[in-house]
Parts: C-alpha cells; structure tokens; sequence
C-alpha cells in the first residue's frame, strides 16, 4: 500500500513536471527550427517544428550584415560589463557606509533608500529628469543609468551580508591596527563577501543584457541607433513591422525591403538569446540563489 | 555592542570621529548622488502633473493648471479601460499565479532523483531569465498571420486562419498565458524554498501515524508555507496598479486594434508620453499610478505587519 501510493506520487510528480518543462521549451525550440527553415517555404506553408525545406540562408544573412548586428552584440556587451561593474562598485561602497551603525545620518540615508522601494515619481518625471535635466538622451549612458544601475533591494540584500556574515571582529582587529575604512572595505570586507557580490552581478548582468526600455525611451531610430543593442535591434524590426502594418497603403520612411524576412527576424532573436542560453546551464544553481535570495529577506 | 562603541569614540572626541567617519562618507557619496538622481528628484517631477509644461521653458517656467490634465485623462474612455485592465489582469495573476506556482511547488519537491529535480526546476525557470523583447518573438513564432504555427495548423485542418493580431477577444488568454509560461519559474522556486524549509520530522510522525500523500499535504505542507503565500500575495495586492510594461507592450506588438484588451497605465504612459508627447495625460496618468500605488503598497505593509511582523518591508 504504501510503496504504491509513493509510486504513484512518483508518476504523477514527473510526469506534471515533465508538462511544464516541455512547455517551457517547446517555444524555444520552434524559435530555433523556424530560423532554419527555409524562408521561401515558411511564407507559403508557415513555421513547423517539421518544416518541408531547412535552410542556413538567415544566419548567411546575418553573417552578410555582420557590421549591423555584431555592432549591436559589442554594445550590449560594453553595456552589460560596464553596468554591472558600476552597479556592484556603487552599491557595495553605499550599502558598507550604511551597514556602519556609527555613521551620523546613516539611519536617514537608510530610510531614504528603503523609501524608493515604496513610492516613486514615476515613468513620466523619470524620463524629464533624466532627458531634460541630464540630457542623457542619444548617449550610451541612457543604457547605463536610468533604473538599472543601483536599487534598494539590492542594497539591503549586501547590508545584511556585511552585518550579518562578515564578522565584526575582523572588522575591529583591524581598525585596532590603524587601517582605515576604506582599506578595511577593499581588503577585508570586499574579499569575504564575494559570495553575495557573485550573486547580485549576475542578476543585474542579465537585467542589463535583457533591457530594451531605456533604448526605447532614451534613444531615437535617427540619432541614437549607433548605441542600439542587440534587444534594440529586435524592437525596432517589431516597430518596424507595425508601422508598415499601420501604413500599409503608403509605405512611407520604411520601406520593406529594410526590414529583413520573416525567417531572418526569428535567426536574430536566436543569436539574442543564444548567449543566455549558453551560460545558464553553467550558472543556473546561482540564479536559483540569487531568486531565493532576494524573495527570503532577512 | 553598537551603543557602547558609539559613546566609546565620542568620548575620544568629535575630532577623531569625524576624520574616522569621512571615508565613509565618501563611500556612501555615488550611491546618495544616483539614489538622488534617479529616484529623488523625479519625486519633484510630479509637479509636472499639476502644470501645463512647455518644454523648453522647464517645469519652474511653466504656468500651474491645477487638476486640469487629470480632468482630461478622466474625461476619456481610455483612462477607464487602462485601469480596468491593469487591475482585472493583476487579479488573475495573482490568483492563478499563486495556485499553479503552489502545485508546482509541492509537485517539484515529490521528485525523488535529485538530478531529475535539478532539470526541471532550471528548464522551467528559463522563460524568467528571457527578456521581453525575445519573448514576443517566440509569440509571434505561433501567432503570426501569415507564417505563425498556430494559423498553419489551423489551415492544415481546413478551418478559416485567424488575424490574431487584429482579434482582441483572444489577448486576455494569451497574454495570462505568456504571463504565467514566464512567471511560473521564479515563483515555484520560492514556494520550493519555503517547502524545503519545513522539518522532515512532521512527514515523518504523519507516516507512522499512516497518513497518505495528500493528507500530509494538505495538513502539513500548506499550513506551514500559509505565511509565505500570504505574505506575497498581500506585496502583489499592494502593486495591483503596476503592470509590466513588457508584457503588454511586447507581447501584443502595441497593435492599435488590441488596446481596449491590452493597454494598461503603463503602455497608455509610454505611448501618449513618446509618440504623441503629451506630457499633460501621461503625466497625470503615470502620477495617478504612483500615488495609488504608494497607498496600496502602505496598506499591504501594514496588513503584513500586523499578520507577521518579520515579513514585512519595513
């Protein structure tokens, strides 16, 4: 009785499980088999996970317009590398001074920060303060700056690995020795708390690689299409798409021969996601971590 | 500790203290400056809402209109249709959210091989690590017109093919559908940790007491994660005014013939603020959304509090 029944759980786990992943998957698969079908055949029979004719003829494509596209593939790597190392730099400096109980007017600093998490300006003040004000607009810092590059969460998350898992003592024998705080912060606090900083990179990492608003408020088709990224390119062919659909009797400032066919769309949003796609399996228990992370705060 | 440390510098004099205390200072300087930059000084942008902005004069230049861009907003239809859908579609979410992220949960924990658990918990997490952009090309890959797979089929059983990006009445399933692929990852694996936390020793005392599968689960497992759940439905109570703009601007292409179903404050705000640059509407909308949502989040904080003081924000 009992060995059947866990059995039978075993079944039915597995095999809910077994649903769910395929669903996941089965998406991304028919993105994969619709960039190698052959373009002629997709228009006439449309996408199949057994298409009648495959074909290499999109990445040829994107191989051809490589100026394009790797252009857009080293922006979203600058951007992703150089925000991420900002963000971890400025939040790892703000979250130390904070986690220094002694410091006048931390506690303040403290409650503004925890503030933001509650109550905001919100988009349309965002977007006249940073395009208004600092004029970030047409400028590889739109990529960099608005939203992405330090929160709150993130903040508490590193105050609480500073107070909590680094231990004070050490903190304490060194001050006893005449260090001061910025080198107690590099050589002692920074060093032990490579766990935590590993964890909020990757996630910030993949916010940066994955962000496509900033571009879409910050940067313009005309004068701030050298900065597109990778996500960007993908929006504007979306955009694209829609403005012909929209004006499909007149056709005026896209034509359709800009915008590349059905199948070569599809082989682009591939090499978007590829990389993800690759490094997940190799990171995918520090994801975890970093979800877990952030939803059980301590 | 803290205190005692405190008064022990003092009494060594403010002199020391203070050159002690300015590193510091001088740490905290970037992240005060872009925390005033990014979040603050849009605080003060709110203004924009009240006034009748003419860009190139700023917004001290401009002349103050009172409530006249919320009289606007407010007098549309749009503005009740926005609302209507970023609240019902939260609604849904939530609820269907929770349920299937909960099943998931204590099914996922059922799977005895550890490599078998591994895997599926990775795969069903991906859709979360893919941006929204990427996400509605694999939409389209099944919805489009011409070449979607869903039409093709269609066609290969003789039935009429469907303009799913001119058809409004199918979008509130499809974009709960997308919502919940992507979703579904991230909140199973924080109802697992929740599980994974809960002492074998219960499971084992209802074994020998002979207690099946779905006893156990139902009076062990879901009184035990009853905070957890509890405690983020409350937090996705308090941002029932926030939507993803992602969702809803990627996923249905922002086709004009969809709106009615698919717009929310956040798209309505992107699409009057960029392409119609109309900073009165989407100013009042956007600051409309963000004091609702400041008094919900309020509410649901002090709800929590008041259930389980630890789970709160703050």
């Amino acid at each position: 009785m009992k060995g059947k029944e866990t059995i039978r759980w075993q079944i039915y786990a597995n095999a809910a499980m077994t649903v769910l992943t395929l669903l996941a998957l089965i998406p991304f698969i028919l993105l994969i088999i619709a960039s190698f079908t052959d373009n002629q055949w997709a228009t006439v029979n449309g996408f199949s996970f057994f298409p009648g004719k495959w074909s290499m003829e999109a990445y040829k494509y994107i191989a051809a317009s490589w100026s394009t596209i790797g252009k857009s593939y080293l922006m979203t790597i600058i951007v992703t590398a150089a925000g991420t190392a900002l963000s971890l730099v400025v939040t790892a400096a703000f979250a130390y001074s904070l986690s220094d109980t002694r410091l006048p007017g931390g506690r303040f600093v403290n409650f503004l920060c925890v503030f933001t998490m509650l109550f905001g300006g919100g988009i349309v003040a965002s977007y006249y303060t940073w395009s208004q004000i600092f004029h970030i607009r047409n400028t590889i810092f739109a990529l960099i700056f608005p939203g992405l590059l330090m929160n709150a969460f993130n903040v508490i998350l590193v105050k609480n690995y500073f107070t909590f898992s680094v231990p004070a003592s050490l903190k304490e024998a060194a001050r006893i020795d005449g260090a001061g705080e910025l080198k107690i912060f590099a050589s002692i606090v920074l060093p032990l708390s490579v766990p935590i900083l590993a964890t909020i990179g990757l996630m910030t990492g993949l916010m940066y690689w994955n962000d496509w608003t900033n571009g879409l408020y910050y940067l313009n088709q005309r004068d701030g299409s050298k900065y597109y990224t990778i996500q960007l390119i993908l929006n504007q062919m979306n955009e694209n798409i829609s403005y012909l659909s929209k004006n499909a009797s007149q056709m005026a400032g896209v034509s359709v021969g800009s915008l590349p066919a059905t199948t070569v769309r599809m082989a682009i949003a591939v090499v978007g996601v590829l990389p993800v796609l690759v490094i997940y399996p190799f990171l995918q228990k520090y994801f975890v971590k970093g979800i877990t992370l952030g939803a059980v705060k301590e | 500790m803290a205190k005692k440390t405190k008064t022990g510098v003092k009494k060594r004099g403010e002199k020391i203290y203070w050159k002690q205390m300015i590193p510091l200072y001088l740490l905290m300087l970037p992240g005060l400056t872009y925390m005033i930059c990014n979040n603050y000084l849009p605080m003060f942008g709110i203004s924009i809402a009240f006034k009748k902005l003419d860009v190139r004069k700023g917004i001290w230049g401009s002349p103050w209109c009172g409530f006249e861009n919320f009289k606007f907003l407010f007098k549309t239809s749009t503005a009740f249709d926005i609302i209507r859908n970023t609240v019902l579609y939260n609604v849904v979410f939530i609820i269907l959210g929770t349920v299937l992220a909960i099943a998931a949960a204590i099914l996922l924990n059922e799977v005895r091989s550890k490599v078998a658990s591994r895997i599926y918990q990775s795969l069903i997490l991906l859709p979360y690590l893919i941006s929204w952009v990427v996400v509605s090309y694999l939409v389209y890959a099944f919805f489009a017109a011409d070449t979607g797979l869903i039409n093709s089929v269609l066609k290969g059983l003789g039935l009429n093919t469907i303009q799913w990006y001119q058809e409004k009445r199918y979008w509130p399933f499809i974009l709960t559908f997308v919502h919940l692929w992507k979703g579904i990852g991230y909140s199973m694996i924080i109802y697992l940790s929740s599980i994974v936390g809960i002492s074998q020793d219960y499971y084992e005392a209802a074994r020998i007491d002979g207690a099946t599968k779905w006893q156990q689960i139902k009076n062990i497992t879901l009184p035990l994660i009853k905070p957890t759940v509890i405690t983020m439905f409350i937090l996705s109570i308090g941002r029932i005014f926030a939507s993803d703009f992602g969702l809803f601007y990627q996923v249905p292409k922002n086709s004009g013939a969809l709106y009615s179903v698919t717009q929310t404050i956040d798209v309505y705000v992107y699409n009057a603020l960029m392409q119609n640059s109309d900073y009165g509407m989407s100013s009042a909308a956007s600051v409309f959304q963000s004091i609702v949502g400041f008094i919900l989040v309020m509410t649901a904080n002090k709800i929590v509090s008041k259930y389980s003081r630890e789970n709160a924000l703050f």
